[in-house]
Protein backbone atom coordinates (compact mmCIF):
# COMPACT_ATOMS: atom_id res chain seq x y z
CA UNK A 1 0.00 0.00 0.00
CA UNK A 2 1.32 3.39 -1.03
CA UNK A 3 2.32 6.31 1.80
CA UNK A 4 -0.92 7.52 2.76
CA UNK A 5 -1.32 11.32 3.92
CA UNK A 6 -3.40 13.73 5.71
CA UNK A 7 -4.90 17.19 4.43
CA UNK A 8 -7.33 19.55 6.55
CA UNK A 9 -10.12 20.47 3.81
CA UNK A 10 -12.71 23.27 4.19
CA UNK A 11 -15.90 22.25 2.18
CA UNK A 12 -19.05 24.68 1.11
CA UNK A 13 -22.06 23.84 0.43
CA UNK A 14 -24.65 26.10 -1.02
CA UNK A 15 -28.16 25.38 -0.31
CA UNK A 16 -28.95 23.02 -3.31
CA UNK A 17 -25.88 20.21 -2.40
CA UNK A 18 -26.68 19.90 1.46
CA UNK A 19 -28.38 17.04 1.42
CA UNK A 20 -25.81 14.72 -0.54
CA UNK A 21 -24.24 12.20 1.43
CA UNK A 22 -20.74 13.10 0.13
CA UNK A 23 -18.82 12.14 3.01
CA UNK A 24 -20.00 8.80 3.10
CA UNK A 25 -18.45 8.57 -0.52
CA UNK A 26 -15.03 9.78 0.46
CA UNK A 27 -15.48 7.27 2.96
CA UNK A 28 -16.82 3.99 1.09
CA UNK A 29 -15.59 4.60 -2.81
CA UNK A 30 -11.82 6.49 -1.71
CA UNK A 31 -11.28 4.66 1.06
CA UNK A 32 -10.52 7.38 3.29
CA UNK A 33 -10.76 7.85 7.45
CA UNK A 34 -12.74 11.12 7.71
CA UNK A 35 -11.98 13.56 10.74
CA UNK A 36 -14.49 15.59 11.04
CA UNK A 37 -13.60 19.17 12.96
CA UNK A 38 -17.46 21.15 12.52
CA UNK A 39 -19.86 21.22 10.66
CA UNK A 40 -22.72 24.07 10.34
CA UNK A 41 -26.00 24.15 8.26
CA UNK A 42 -27.21 27.78 8.47
CA UNK A 43 -30.38 29.01 8.42
CA UNK A 44 -29.99 29.65 4.87
CA UNK A 45 -29.16 25.98 4.47
CA UNK A 46 -26.12 26.54 3.53
CA UNK A 47 -23.71 23.82 4.45
CA UNK A 48 -19.92 24.50 5.87
CA UNK A 49 -17.93 21.46 6.52
CA UNK A 50 -13.98 21.28 8.34
CA UNK A 51 -12.80 17.79 8.00
CA UNK A 52 -9.09 15.84 7.89
CA UNK A 53 -8.98 13.54 5.15
CA UNK A 54 -6.55 10.35 5.26
CA UNK A 55 -5.26 8.57 2.71
CA UNK A 56 -3.31 7.90 -0.37
CA UNK A 57 -2.69 10.82 -2.34
CA UNK A 58 -4.18 9.34 -5.37
CA UNK A 59 -7.51 8.57 -3.87
CA UNK A 60 -7.37 12.13 -1.96
CA UNK A 61 -6.98 13.73 -5.15
CA UNK A 62 -9.84 11.46 -6.87
CA UNK A 63 -12.14 12.18 -3.85
CA UNK A 64 -11.78 15.93 -4.64
CA UNK A 65 -12.36 15.66 -8.32
CA UNK A 66 -15.61 13.48 -7.23
CA UNK A 67 -16.75 16.35 -4.25
CA UNK A 68 -16.11 18.98 -7.16
CA UNK A 69 -18.15 17.23 -9.69
CA UNK A 70 -21.22 18.74 -7.03
CA UNK A 71 -21.26 22.72 -6.58
CA UNK A 72 -18.80 22.45 -3.46
CA UNK A 73 -16.53 24.83 -3.19
CA UNK A 74 -13.02 23.12 -1.61
CA UNK A 75 -11.19 25.32 0.06
CA UNK A 76 -7.41 23.45 1.06
CA UNK A 77 -6.23 25.21 3.47
CA UNK A 78 -8.76 24.29 5.73
CA UNK A 79 -9.34 27.96 7.08
CA UNK A 80 -12.24 27.12 9.63
CA UNK A 81 -10.88 29.21 12.13
CA UNK A 82 -8.41 32.24 11.31
CA UNK A 83 -6.04 34.53 13.20
CA UNK A 84 -5.36 38.34 11.85
CA UNK A 85 -1.92 38.70 12.52
CA UNK A 86 -2.10 42.30 12.06
CA UNK A 87 -4.48 42.30 14.83
CA UNK A 88 -2.74 39.80 17.12
CA UNK A 89 -0.82 41.73 20.02
CA UNK A 90 0.83 38.16 21.05
CA UNK A 91 -0.43 38.66 24.63
CA UNK A 92 -0.55 34.89 24.82
CA UNK A 93 -3.69 35.48 26.32
CA UNK A 94 -5.31 32.80 24.54
CA UNK A 95 -2.65 30.11 24.99
CA UNK A 96 -3.88 28.15 27.91
CA UNK A 97 -7.03 28.30 26.60
CA UNK A 98 -6.23 26.49 23.40
CA UNK A 99 -6.52 22.42 23.72
CA UNK A 100 -4.53 21.52 20.70
CA UNK A 101 -1.67 23.67 21.35
CA UNK A 102 -2.02 25.19 17.77
CA UNK A 103 -1.48 28.68 19.64
CA UNK A 104 1.90 28.60 21.74
CA UNK A 105 4.47 30.12 22.43
CA UNK A 106 7.99 29.04 20.84
CA UNK A 107 10.37 31.01 21.57
CA UNK A 108 10.63 32.16 24.89
CA UNK A 109 12.62 35.51 24.05
CA UNK A 110 10.29 37.24 21.24
CA UNK A 111 7.28 35.49 23.26
CA UNK A 112 5.76 35.74 19.79
CA UNK A 113 2.56 33.29 19.74
CA UNK A 114 2.90 31.36 17.20
CA UNK A 115 -1.00 30.05 15.14
CA UNK A 116 -0.41 26.66 14.22
CA UNK A 117 -3.30 25.92 11.55
CA UNK A 118 -2.57 22.62 10.76
CA UNK A 119 -2.79 21.99 15.01
CA UNK A 120 -5.97 23.51 15.44
CA UNK A 121 -9.06 21.54 15.93
CA UNK A 122 -11.48 24.56 15.58
CA UNK A 123 -12.96 24.72 19.20
CA UNK A 124 -13.28 28.20 18.83
CA UNK A 125 -12.35 28.88 22.36
CA UNK A 126 -9.90 31.78 21.32
CA UNK A 127 -12.45 33.28 19.34
CA UNK A 128 -14.28 33.93 22.98
CA UNK A 129 -11.53 34.82 24.57
CA UNK A 130 -8.97 37.05 22.41
CA UNK A 131 -9.68 40.41 23.89
CA UNK A 132 -8.52 41.94 20.73
CA UNK A 133 -10.92 40.26 18.42
CA UNK A 134 -7.87 38.78 16.71
CA UNK A 135 -9.51 35.23 16.16
CA UNK A 136 -12.58 35.10 13.96
CA UNK A 137 -14.39 31.86 12.07
CA UNK A 138 -15.44 32.15 8.59
CA UNK A 139 -18.75 30.27 9.51
CA UNK B 1 28.11 59.61 38.22
CA UNK B 2 26.06 61.60 34.45
CA UNK B 3 23.48 64.12 34.86
CA UNK B 4 20.35 64.88 32.87
CA UNK B 5 22.28 67.33 30.50
CA UNK B 6 25.79 65.14 29.41
CA UNK B 7 22.96 62.51 28.66
CA UNK B 8 20.84 64.30 26.68
CA UNK B 9 24.28 66.15 24.84
CA UNK B 10 24.90 62.98 24.01
CA UNK B 11 21.91 61.91 22.30
CA UNK B 12 21.78 65.29 20.50
CA UNK B 13 25.37 64.29 18.96
CA UNK B 14 24.04 60.86 18.24
CA UNK B 15 26.64 59.06 19.91
CA UNK B 16 24.53 57.83 23.12
CA UNK B 17 24.53 54.15 24.42
CA UNK B 18 21.13 52.73 24.97
CA UNK B 19 20.06 49.40 25.49
CA UNK B 20 16.48 47.90 26.23
CA UNK B 21 15.77 46.60 29.73
CA UNK B 22 15.64 43.19 28.38
CA UNK B 23 19.54 43.60 27.05
CA UNK B 24 20.46 45.71 29.91
CA UNK B 25 21.44 42.58 32.12
CA UNK B 26 23.32 40.21 30.37
CA UNK B 27 25.52 43.58 29.45
CA UNK B 28 25.78 44.65 33.09
CA UNK B 29 26.66 40.30 33.80
CA UNK B 30 29.16 40.82 31.20
CA UNK B 31 31.34 44.10 31.78
CA UNK B 32 30.22 44.67 35.49
CA UNK B 33 28.01 47.47 37.04
CA UNK B 34 30.56 49.74 37.33
CA UNK B 35 31.97 49.79 33.51
CA UNK B 36 28.34 49.34 32.70
CA UNK B 37 27.44 52.46 34.00
CA UNK B 38 30.25 54.54 32.48
CA UNK B 39 29.59 53.15 29.23
CA UNK B 40 25.72 53.28 28.86
CA UNK B 41 23.32 56.41 28.71
CA UNK B 42 19.83 54.81 28.68
CA UNK B 43 17.97 51.89 29.58
CA UNK B 44 14.96 51.50 27.79
CA UNK B 45 11.27 50.06 29.48
CA UNK B 46 8.42 49.19 28.12
CA UNK B 47 4.84 47.78 28.74
CA UNK B 48 1.53 47.06 26.59
CA UNK B 49 -1.38 45.70 28.13
CA UNK B 50 -5.11 47.16 29.26
CA UNK B 51 -5.15 50.16 31.11
CA UNK B 52 -8.92 51.03 32.02
CA UNK B 53 -8.22 54.56 33.86
CA UNK B 54 -7.60 55.94 29.99
CA UNK B 55 -9.14 58.38 28.06
CA UNK B 56 -9.19 61.88 25.55
CA UNK B 57 -9.87 65.20 25.61
CA UNK B 58 -11.38 66.24 22.28
CA UNK B 59 -12.20 69.67 21.22
CA UNK B 60 -14.72 69.75 17.73
CA UNK B 61 -14.45 73.09 16.94
CA UNK B 62 -17.89 74.99 16.61
CA UNK B 63 -20.46 74.60 13.68
CA UNK B 64 -22.18 77.07 12.29
CA UNK B 65 -24.49 77.60 14.20
CA UNK B 66 -22.98 77.37 17.42
CA UNK B 67 -23.42 74.29 20.08
CA UNK B 68 -22.70 74.31 23.80
CA UNK B 69 -23.06 70.29 23.82
CA UNK B 70 -24.43 68.71 26.89
CA UNK B 71 -24.58 65.42 25.88
CA UNK B 72 -22.80 63.61 22.68
CA UNK B 73 -22.03 59.98 21.43
CA UNK B 74 -19.30 59.04 19.23
CA UNK B 75 -20.19 55.87 17.37
CA UNK B 76 -23.15 55.97 20.38
CA UNK B 77 -20.27 55.85 22.80
CA UNK B 78 -21.37 58.48 25.27
CA UNK B 79 -18.93 60.70 26.42
CA UNK B 80 -18.61 63.42 29.34
CA UNK B 81 -19.43 67.02 28.51
CA UNK B 82 -19.58 68.84 31.65
CA UNK B 83 -16.75 70.87 30.18
CA UNK B 84 -16.41 73.79 27.82
CA UNK B 85 -18.74 74.11 24.73
CA UNK B 86 -16.84 71.85 22.44
CA UNK B 87 -14.70 69.72 24.74
CA UNK B 88 -15.60 66.31 25.60
CA UNK B 89 -13.43 63.48 27.70
CA UNK B 90 -14.10 59.87 25.89
CA UNK B 91 -13.23 57.04 28.38
CA UNK B 92 -11.80 53.30 27.21
CA UNK B 93 -14.57 51.45 29.51
CA UNK B 94 -17.99 53.81 28.18
CA UNK B 95 -19.86 50.91 26.61
CA UNK B 96 -21.87 51.68 23.67
CA UNK B 97 -25.21 53.07 23.63
CA UNK B 98 -28.03 49.41 23.70
CA UNK B 99 -25.17 47.46 24.81
CA UNK B 100 -26.76 44.47 26.33
CA UNK B 101 -24.33 44.65 28.98
CA UNK B 102 -24.10 41.26 30.85
CA UNK B 103 -27.88 41.05 30.28
CA UNK B 104 -26.94 37.69 28.61
CA UNK B 105 -23.92 36.62 30.74
CA UNK B 106 -21.56 36.40 30.05
CA UNK B 107 -21.54 39.82 26.99
CA UNK B 108 -19.56 39.92 24.71
CA UNK B 109 -18.74 43.95 24.93
CA UNK B 110 -17.74 44.02 21.28
CA UNK B 111 -17.23 47.95 21.06
CA UNK B 112 -16.92 50.88 23.33
CA UNK B 113 -14.58 53.47 24.53
CA UNK B 114 -11.57 51.61 23.59
CA UNK B 115 -12.48 50.74 20.67
CA UNK B 116 -13.21 54.49 19.81
CA UNK B 117 -9.77 55.88 20.60
CA UNK B 118 -8.87 53.16 18.41
CA UNK B 119 -10.26 54.22 15.32
CA UNK B 120 -9.79 57.71 15.89
CA UNK B 121 -6.06 56.90 15.78
CA UNK B 122 -6.21 55.02 12.89
CA UNK B 123 -7.80 58.01 10.99
CA UNK B 124 -11.16 56.28 10.25
CA UNK B 125 -14.19 58.46 10.20
CA UNK B 126 -16.58 58.63 13.18
CA UNK B 127 -20.22 59.66 13.88
CA UNK B 128 -20.55 62.82 16.59
CA UNK B 129 -24.23 63.16 17.66
CA UNK B 130 -24.42 65.99 20.40
CA UNK B 131 -27.82 66.89 22.20
CA UNK B 132 -28.09 70.77 23.98
CA UNK B 133 -30.35 72.82 25.68
CA UNK B 134 -29.55 76.04 23.23
CA UNK B 135 -28.76 79.16 24.70
CA UNK B 136 -28.51 82.62 23.45
CA UNK B 137 -24.80 82.41 22.68
CA UNK B 138 -25.20 78.63 21.74
CA UNK B 139 -28.50 78.24 19.59
CA UNK B 140 -28.48 74.61 18.25
CA UNK B 141 -29.92 72.36 20.00
CA UNK B 142 -28.90 69.08 18.11
CA UNK B 143 -25.84 67.73 15.38
CA UNK B 144 -24.75 64.92 13.35
CA UNK B 145 -21.70 65.07 11.70
CA UNK B 146 -18.67 62.72 10.45
CA UNK B 147 -15.25 63.30 11.51
CA UNK B 148 -11.90 62.28 11.74
CA UNK B 149 -9.02 63.27 13.88
CA UNK B 150 -7.74 65.41 11.76
CA UNK B 151 -10.72 67.23 12.13
CA UNK B 152 -10.75 67.71 15.42
CA UNK B 153 -8.76 70.92 16.99
CA UNK B 154 -7.03 68.83 20.00
CA UNK B 155 -6.83 65.30 20.67
CA UNK B 156 -5.21 64.67 23.92
CA UNK B 157 -4.95 61.19 25.66
CA UNK B 158 -5.15 61.82 29.44
CA UNK B 159 -5.11 58.93 31.25
CA UNK B 160 -5.43 58.93 35.32
CA UNK B 161 -3.65 55.64 35.52
CA UNK B 162 -1.41 53.86 33.77
CA UNK B 163 1.50 51.39 34.21
CA UNK B 164 0.86 49.96 37.27
CA UNK B 165 3.99 49.07 39.20
CA UNK B 166 3.51 45.01 39.73
CA UNK B 167 0.23 43.37 39.14
CA UNK B 168 -2.25 40.44 40.90
CA UNK B 169 -1.92 37.04 39.10
CA UNK B 170 -6.19 36.11 39.43
CA UNK B 171 -6.89 32.83 40.17
CA UNK B 172 -10.67 31.96 40.55
CA UNK B 173 -10.65 29.00 43.91
CA UNK B 174 -14.76 29.45 44.08
CA UNK B 175 -16.72 26.53 42.41
CA UNK B 176 -18.48 28.48 39.41
CA UNK B 177 -16.59 30.25 36.64
CA UNK B 178 -16.20 34.05 37.21
CA UNK B 179 -15.67 36.45 34.25
CA UNK B 180 -13.26 39.55 35.06
CA UNK B 181 -11.14 42.37 34.13
CA UNK B 182 -8.45 39.88 34.15
CA UNK B 183 -10.37 37.23 32.12
CA UNK B 184 -12.02 34.39 32.15
CA UNK B 185 -11.07 32.13 35.10
CA UNK B 186 -12.42 28.65 35.43
CA UNK B 187 -13.80 27.07 38.81
CA UNK B 188 -11.33 25.55 41.40
CA UNK B 189 -8.06 26.71 40.45
CA UNK B 190 -8.02 26.06 37.12
CA UNK B 191 -6.31 28.55 35.56
CA UNK B 192 -4.69 32.13 36.12
CA UNK B 193 -4.20 35.28 34.57
CA UNK B 194 -1.66 38.09 34.98
CA UNK B 195 -0.99 41.67 33.56
CA UNK B 196 2.86 42.93 33.68
CA UNK B 197 6.05 43.02 31.30
CA UNK B 198 7.31 42.24 34.67
CA UNK B 199 11.29 42.60 33.91
CA UNK B 200 10.84 45.33 31.14
CA UNK B 201 8.05 47.44 33.07
CA UNK B 202 8.89 50.65 33.79
CA UNK B 203 8.27 51.57 37.37
CA UNK B 204 10.18 47.72 37.96
CA UNK B 205 12.96 49.19 37.07
CA UNK B 206 12.77 51.85 38.87
CA UNK B 207 11.47 50.97 41.90
CA UNK B 208 11.74 53.53 43.94
CA UNK B 209 10.95 56.12 42.49
CA UNK B 210 14.68 57.48 41.18
CA UNK B 211 13.93 58.67 37.51
CA UNK B 212 10.53 58.34 37.13
CA UNK B 213 8.72 61.23 38.30
CA UNK B 214 6.23 64.02 36.96
CA UNK B 215 7.63 65.78 33.93
CA UNK B 216 9.41 62.55 32.93
CA UNK B 217 9.29 62.55 28.91
CA UNK B 218 7.71 59.00 28.08
CA UNK B 219 6.88 57.35 24.69
CA UNK B 220 3.03 56.77 24.61
CA UNK B 221 1.74 54.58 21.67
CA UNK B 222 4.47 56.23 19.27
CA UNK B 223 3.79 60.17 20.81
CA UNK B 224 6.38 62.38 22.93
CA UNK B 225 4.52 62.70 25.76
CA UNK B 226 4.96 62.99 29.58
CA UNK B 227 4.17 61.78 33.15
CA UNK B 228 1.74 64.55 34.56
CA UNK B 229 1.21 63.51 37.96
CA UNK B 230 1.34 59.78 40.08
CA UNK B 231 -1.74 58.21 38.76
CA UNK B 232 -4.59 57.35 41.15
CA UNK B 233 -4.25 54.60 43.67
CA UNK B 234 -0.57 55.47 43.11
CA UNK B 235 0.66 53.69 46.70
CA UNK B 236 4.57 53.63 47.14
CA UNK B 237 3.96 53.15 50.88
CA UNK B 238 3.96 49.17 50.29
CA UNK B 239 5.47 45.62 51.11
CA UNK B 240 9.00 45.26 49.39
CA UNK B 241 12.00 43.15 48.81
CA UNK B 242 14.75 43.41 49.93
CA UNK B 243 15.93 45.39 46.62
CA UNK B 244 12.66 47.66 47.15
CA UNK B 245 10.85 45.87 44.68
CA UNK B 246 6.81 46.34 45.28
CA UNK B 247 5.07 42.71 45.91
CA UNK B 248 1.42 44.43 44.49
CA UNK B 249 0.35 46.54 42.64
CA UNK B 250 2.19 49.83 44.05
CA UNK B 251 3.06 52.56 42.04
CA UNK B 252 1.21 54.16 38.96
CA UNK B 253 1.77 56.68 36.41
CA UNK B 254 -1.16 59.63 35.22
CA UNK B 255 0.24 59.98 31.14
CA UNK B 256 -0.68 62.44 28.17
CA UNK B 257 0.12 62.78 24.62
CA UNK B 258 -0.87 64.04 21.88
CA UNK B 259 -3.01 61.51 20.35
CA UNK B 260 -2.53 62.78 16.22
CA UNK B 261 0.67 61.65 16.71
CA UNK B 262 0.35 58.17 17.81
CA UNK B 263 0.46 54.76 16.19
CA UNK B 264 -2.75 52.97 15.76
CA UNK B 265 -0.89 49.28 16.62
CA UNK B 266 -0.20 50.41 20.08
CA UNK B 267 -3.76 51.99 20.61
CA UNK B 268 -5.64 48.89 20.38
CA UNK B 269 -9.25 48.30 21.94
CA UNK B 270 -10.07 45.79 24.24
CA UNK B 271 -13.11 43.35 25.15
CA UNK B 272 -13.17 41.47 27.91
CA UNK B 273 -16.20 38.83 27.68
CA UNK B 274 -18.59 39.10 31.02
CA UNK B 275 -16.60 42.02 32.05
CA UNK B 276 -16.78 44.89 29.57
CA UNK B 277 -14.42 47.03 27.22
CA UNK B 278 -10.98 48.87 27.71
CA UNK B 279 -7.79 50.03 26.10
CA UNK B 280 -5.08 48.34 25.44
CA UNK B 281 -1.56 50.88 24.94
CA UNK B 282 2.02 50.68 24.62
CA UNK B 283 4.31 53.06 26.61
CA UNK B 284 7.74 53.15 26.89
CA UNK B 285 9.66 55.11 29.08
CA UNK B 286 13.38 55.84 29.21
CA UNK B 287 15.31 55.69 32.54
CA UNK B 288 18.76 57.77 32.46
CA UNK B 289 22.09 55.70 33.73
CA UNK B 290 23.01 58.36 36.35
CA UNK B 291 24.59 56.30 38.34
CA UNK B 292 25.81 52.85 39.60
CA UNK B 293 22.64 52.06 41.59
CA UNK B 294 20.01 53.39 38.55
CA UNK B 295 22.18 50.47 36.56
CA UNK B 296 21.33 47.77 39.18
CA UNK B 297 18.10 48.35 39.96
CA UNK B 298 17.40 48.62 36.03
CA UNK B 299 18.91 45.37 36.50
CA UNK B 300 16.08 43.35 37.48
CA UNK B 301 15.13 39.84 36.29
CA UNK B 302 11.77 38.56 35.97
CA UNK B 303 13.03 35.90 38.78
CA UNK B 304 13.47 38.37 41.47
CA UNK B 305 9.75 40.19 41.10
CA UNK B 306 6.96 38.49 43.20
CA UNK B 307 3.36 38.64 41.99
CA UNK B 308 0.67 38.53 44.57
CA UNK B 309 -1.90 35.54 43.44
CA UNK B 310 -5.39 36.51 44.78
CA UNK B 311 -8.69 34.89 44.37
CA UNK B 312 -11.13 36.39 42.28
CA UNK B 313 -13.55 34.05 43.45
CA UNK B 314 -14.16 35.48 46.68
CA UNK B 315 -11.15 37.88 47.87
CA UNK B 316 -11.12 40.21 45.10
CA UNK B 317 -14.71 40.89 45.17
CA UNK B 318 -15.07 41.01 48.84
CA UNK B 319 -12.06 42.59 49.15
CA UNK B 320 -10.78 40.98 52.07
CA UNK B 321 -6.92 41.88 51.36
CA UNK B 322 -6.05 38.03 51.45
CA UNK B 323 -2.97 37.44 49.33
CA UNK B 324 -3.30 33.25 48.46
CA UNK B 325 0.80 33.28 48.16
CA UNK B 326 3.59 34.63 45.61
CA UNK B 327 5.18 33.40 42.84
CA UNK B 328 7.51 35.29 40.17
CA UNK B 329 7.65 36.61 36.98
CA UNK B 330 9.69 33.83 35.49
CA UNK B 331 7.34 31.07 36.90
CA UNK B 332 4.62 33.08 35.36
CA UNK B 333 6.29 33.25 32.00
CA UNK B 334 6.88 29.31 32.07
CA UNK B 335 2.97 29.05 31.29
CA UNK B 336 2.67 27.35 34.64
CA UNK B 337 2.59 28.10 38.17
CA UNK B 338 1.92 26.55 41.05
CA UNK B 339 -0.93 27.10 43.94
CA UNK B 340 -1.07 25.96 47.00
CA UNK B 341 1.04 22.73 45.93
CA UNK B 342 -1.58 22.33 42.42
CA UNK B 343 -0.32 23.11 39.38
CA UNK B 344 -1.93 25.89 37.12
CA UNK B 345 -1.97 27.09 33.58
CA UNK B 346 -1.72 30.78 33.58
CA UNK B 347 -2.13 33.56 30.44
CA UNK B 348 -0.40 37.04 29.98
CA UNK B 349 -3.38 39.79 29.09
CA UNK B 350 -0.07 42.11 28.90
CA UNK B 351 2.33 41.18 25.81
CA UNK B 352 6.07 40.94 26.76
CA UNK B 353 6.28 40.55 22.48
CA UNK B 354 4.52 43.95 21.65
CA UNK B 355 6.58 45.27 25.06
CA UNK B 356 9.86 44.85 23.31
CA UNK B 357 8.93 46.00 20.14
CA UNK B 358 8.08 49.31 21.77
CA UNK B 359 11.40 49.27 23.61
CA UNK B 360 12.96 48.84 20.69
CA UNK B 361 11.58 51.44 19.20
CA UNK B 362 12.08 53.97 21.94
CA UNK B 363 15.87 53.23 21.72
CA UNK B 364 16.10 53.61 18.31
CA UNK B 365 14.31 57.33 18.38
CA UNK B 366 17.48 57.84 21.31
CA UNK B 367 20.03 56.46 19.35
CA UNK B 368 19.05 58.51 16.23
CA UNK B 369 18.67 61.69 18.23
CA UNK B 370 15.04 62.25 17.68
CA UNK B 371 13.89 61.64 21.50
CA UNK B 372 15.73 63.64 24.61
CA UNK B 373 15.18 63.34 28.26
CA UNK B 374 13.75 65.47 30.31
CA UNK B 375 14.47 65.66 34.13
CA UNK B 376 11.10 65.29 36.22
CA UNK B 377 10.65 68.30 38.52
CA UNK B 378 8.93 66.33 41.31
CA UNK B 379 8.99 62.93 42.53
CA UNK B 380 6.61 60.24 42.80
CA UNK B 381 5.41 60.24 46.62
CA UNK B 382 6.49 57.48 48.57
CA UNK B 383 5.11 57.14 51.23
CA UNK B 384 0.88 57.02 50.07
CA UNK B 385 -1.04 54.24 50.74
CA UNK B 386 -4.25 52.72 49.53
CA UNK B 387 -7.62 53.69 51.32
CA UNK B 388 -10.79 51.77 51.31
CA UNK B 389 -13.99 53.68 51.14
CA UNK B 390 -15.35 53.29 54.40
CA UNK B 391 -19.30 53.71 54.22
CA UNK B 392 -20.78 55.77 56.53
CA UNK B 393 -24.17 56.85 57.76
CA UNK B 394 -25.35 60.63 57.08
CA UNK B 395 -23.57 62.51 59.42
CA UNK B 396 -25.92 63.89 62.17
S1 LIG C 1 -5.25 36.35 22.79
FE1 LIG C 1 -5.55 37.27 20.75
S2 LIG C 1 -4.07 38.95 20.65
FE2 LIG C 1 -3.44 37.64 22.35
S3 LIG C 1 -1.95 36.20 21.45
FE3 LIG C 1 -3.96 35.20 21.36
S4 LIG C 1 -4.75 35.75 19.32
FE4 LIG C 1 -3.07 37.16 19.73
S1 LIG D 1 -10.07 27.18 17.59
FE1 LIG D 1 -9.47 26.05 19.45
S2 LIG D 1 -7.86 24.67 18.71
FE2 LIG D 1 -8.10 26.23 17.14
S3 LIG D 1 -6.56 27.76 17.67
FE3 LIG D 1 -8.51 28.42 18.60
S4 LIG D 1 -8.39 27.58 20.70
FE4 LIG D 1 -6.83 26.49 19.50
Amino acid sequence: MSDTITRKLMLYFPKCECEKPIVYHLVKDYDLVVNVFRAKVTPEEEGYLVLDVTGTEHNIEQAMAFVRTFNVTINLTGKGVTREDTRCTHCGFCVPYCPSNALRIDDTATREVVFDESKCIECLACIRVCPFGACASAF
Amino acid sequence: MKTYDQINDRIASGKAVVLTADEIMDYVDRKGAAAAAREVDVVTTATFGPMCSSGCMLNFGQPKPKIRITEAWIEDVLVYAGLAAADVYLGATQLRHGDPANMYHPGEFRYGGGHVIEDLVAGKSLQLFALSYATDCYPRRELRTYFTIDDLNQAIMVNPRNCYQNYNVAINKSDRTVYTYMGRLDPNGKNATYCSAGQLSPLLNDPCYETIGIGTKVWLAGAHGHVYAAGTQHAGACDRTAGGVPTGGAGTLALTADMKKMRPEFVRGVSLRGYGVSLALGVGIPIPVLNEQVLTRACIRDRDIPAPVIDYGIDYPQNTGKVLCHVTYEDLRSGRIEVQGKKVAVGSLSSYHTALEVANLLAGEIRRGDFTLARPHAKLPADTAMKPLVMREKPL
